[in-house]
């Protein structure tokens, strides 16, 4: 039916007997194809998956060619892209929500990810810690106290900051969050405690973590099971061919990734609802919703402590589980980064938001470095200067570009704010909707079609 | 007050006549004679008085025109009467509640609702979308309705009973076959329709026009104006801020005019017409 449907308006534009008959059916099948991936979500973000965990293996084999230590490096490459590309997936469709869907310009995301980190310490880490003290409750208590507190911390920035300007507003939580970073940093705070309880931030040394969840898997045979069906023997010999520990890293990318997929049923669901047709309507033009009778400032608390409390559980699941965290990892430039995923992915899009994650993950923040490690690997550079001059003076006075390579692999991280910013530009100048381009999704729960027209459509 | 002392009388027999299309519709707004009644109305920004003791009242099922030269404090009145505006004193009654100084959206939601002078569509919705927005009482737009799968299915119901009043509300202005555009695609005078459309989309008593024929072509004008009586047939109450004096004096039963941010008199189109006040103002402004 879908197929039918389709393809008439094709054979509409083509003028009959244009094109040689195979020439055109072959075109046909390609537009039916692209088409028909335009139309569903699920295989853009399968396609562009499929592509990018392609090209990180290709990576690794270029890297280090085929060795029994290959699988492990492929692993250890997709267990950093997967884990990665979730945190920054979860963190844009959180963003999306407030500033692609009810454009409230929130450029404190990194504080309030901390705020549901460090209550989810203070809560689950044990009292017994190295740095910093917790309560030592159940994780599920410490997650849940951690949504809670980021919520009730964008409570607080939203009922005042949601009275002034947007552009007031993006002050308010810029500050806030580094207010939140600087005070975790603090050593008042770095050792206090409670009478007997211990409660403290451990400052700028970080605070202690509990463990993942998915690691107690291990200990069981299921997790036995699991590592043994990577060690192989290869001429007699036992090979491991993924580590224990790339193993346990792994499984709980798999989580991010399935609890990823929760974020968007979530967001899709608020998109596609009345809900969300208010949120928009902010977005445009919130005199006309307040006209229509909306309470906008309900609607803008709500879905800023939703935002909020997302960000928060983000954070929890990304920075708070790598056993230790500390405010460094709170810089304003996550809130960036997450900024960069959505304007690629194309604001107000939650299907944009996962690909604008994965492309930016992918390309822009781990490519770069994995490109300069093949380089440097390969071709057995010079050491790099040390200093821009070094690097430029051989290059104009002997034509000797060798250094100029060395000292840009050197410094391949600095030099890609420089990438990132020729990226934000070209898709700001080019494709202002996102690489998926402009994209219609009609806010309501129910197909808006007109009713009682069924005999006109076939 | 004294002018608008004479006026409910004058009007009163006019209402009767306008009353028998309305009753046969079974018409709203019936039991208050006045839903908006504007007292001493007062507004000031910095030392400016842009509103400076305005009083009048607007009788049920009329269609009443409000008129004056630049500047006179008609937008102003407007935006004071709708809640953009808080003004320093005086009292908005609506169907005898004050409403003197709620926000925006507690006056619509009782029932009083406004369009924009310069039309403002929310561009990059749909104009089904746009449609969509305005009706009160949607359950789904509570957050966990809208999420929690138990609930979703009333929220879809909603949703498709809604459906169908946007459909029929679109054809009634014509623009159906603009449903799925995005409203920054359509023009100035469509713009206008799907503004009243979507106004008209929240059931209210009483519709606040500002300046609905600005920009607009002739033959778009004649159907906006169609539609409005049409509208008003069926009972709904206009207030209407409109610069062309020739559209005001056809179509208006009563007209107020405004002068420097006050009511300079108030009465029937012919009357206004021949009011050497008023004749005047305006000619002390446009020679």
């Amino acid at each position: 039916m879908t197929d039918g449907s389709g393809s008439e308006p094709q054979g509409g534009e083509q003028s009959p007997g244009a094109e040689p008959p195979g020439d055109g059916s072959v075109r046909a099948v390609f537009d039916d194809m692209f088409g028909r991936i335009e139309r569903s979500d699920v295989l853009i973000v399968a396609t562009a998956m499929v592509a990018v965990y392609t090209l990180f293996t290709i990576f690794v084999l270029l890297r280090l060619g085929i060795t029994t230590g290959t699988p492990n490096a492929i692993a250890s490459a997709w267990r950093e892209l997967t884990f990665l590309f979730a945190a920054y997936a979860m963190l844009a469709l959180a963003l999306n929500l407030h500033w692609g869907y009810t454009g409230l310009f929130n450029i404190g995301v990194a504080g309030f990810m901390a705020v549901g980190v460090y209550t989810m310490a203070l809560l689950s880490t044990p009292a017994d810690a190295i740095s910093g003290q917790g309560l030592g409750l159940p994780l599920p208590i410490g997650v849940i106290g951690g949504m809670i507190a980021a919520a009730l911390v964008g409570l607080v920035a939203a009922v005042p900051a949601l009275r002034v300007r947007a552009d007031y507003f993006a002050i308010v939580t810029l500050g806030l969050s580094e207010i939140i970073r600087l005070t975790l940093n603090s050593r008042t705070l770095s050792e206090w405690t409670l009478e007997r309880f211990g409660f403290a931030t451990g400052g700028g040394s970080g605070i202690d973590l509990p463990d993942r969840p998915t690691d107690a898997l291990f200990d069981t045979a299921v997790g036995e099971a699991l590592i043994e069906l990577f060690v192989v023997e290869i001429g007699g010999e036992e090979v491991t061919l993924v580590a224990a520990s790339v193993l346990r890293r792994f499984t709980w990318a798999v989580v991010m990734l399935a609890i990823t997929v929760g974020f968007y049923w979530l967001l899709r669901r608020i998109g596609f609802s009345p809900f969300g047709r208010v949120l928009k309507s902010i977005r445009e033009d919130e005199l006309v919703a307040q006209s229509l009778g909306k309470d906008t400032r309900i609607f803008k608390i709500k879905v800023f402590m939703l935002g909020c409390a997302l960000m928060g559980l983000a954070g929890i699941l990304w920075q708070g589980s790598q056993g230790f965290v500390s405010p460094d990892s709170f810089r304003p430039i996550v809130t960036f980064y997450v900024f960069v995923a959505v304007i690629i992915g194309g604001s107000g899009s939650n299907t944009g938001s996962v690909i604008g994650a994965l492309f930016f993950v992918s390309l822009l923040f781990l490519a770069p470095r994995r490109v300069g490690g093949i380089v440097d690997a390969r071709l057995d550079l010079l050491d790099a200067p040390g200093t821009f001059a070094g690097a430029v003076d051989p290059l104009i006075t002997v034509f000797n570009a060798e250094p100029m390579l060395a000292y840009a692999i050197d410094n391949i991280s600095a030099l890609q704010f420089i990438l990132l910013g020729v990226v934000l530009i070209l898709i700001v100048q080019y494709r202002p909707d996102g690489v998926m381009g402009h994209r219609t999704e009609t806010a309501a729960a129910a197909d808006l079609d007109r009713p009682n027209r069924g005999e006109s459509d076939e | 007050m004294s002018e608008s002392q004479g006026s409910p009388t004058a009007a009163a027999e006019r209402d009767t006549a306008t009353a028998d299309t309305a009753e046969s519709d079974g018409s709203r707004a019936e039991a208050v004679e006045t839903p908006l009644r504007v007292e001493n109305l007062r507004k000031t920004f910095g030392g400016i008085v842009a509103v400076d003791d305005a009083s009048f009242v607007v009788e049920s099922g009329s269609l009443t025109g409000l008129i004056g030269p630049n500047g006179a404090g008609k937008s102003t009145t407007f935006n004071c009467i709708t809640g953009a505006h808080k003004p320093d004193s005086g009292v908005v009654e609506f169907k005898g509640e004050a409403i003197t100084g709620l926000r925006p959206d507690q006056i619509a939601t009782r029932g009083l609702v406004r369009t924009f002078q310069i039309a403002r569509s929310l561009e990059e919705m749909t104009v089904l979308e746009n449609l969509m927005l305005a009706p009160k009482g949607q359950i789904g737009e509570t957050l966990w309705r809208s999420v929690l799968p138990g609930a979703r299915g009333q929220v879809i119901k909603q949703e498709e009973e809604l459906r169908e009043r946007v459909w029929e509300t679109l054809e009634f202005f014509e623009i159906d076959h603009l449903a799925q555009q995005q409203a920054g695609t359509l023009s100035g005078g469509q713009r206008k329709l799907l503004e009243m459309a979507r106004a008209l989309m929240t059931d209210p008593d009483m519709l606040l026009l500002d300046e609905p024929l600005a920009g607009v072509n002739p033959t778009l004008e004649r159907k906006l104006l169609a539609r409005i009586h049409d509208l008003q047939a069926e009972g709904y109450t206009f207030l209407l801020v409109e610069h062309d004096m020739d559209v005001i004096m056809e179509h208006c039963e009563r007209v107020i005019v405004m002068h420097q941010g006050s009511v300079l008199a108030e009465g029937d189109p012919s009357v206004i017409r021949h009011d050497e006040r008023v004749i005047e103002a305006y000619l002390g402004e446009d020679v």
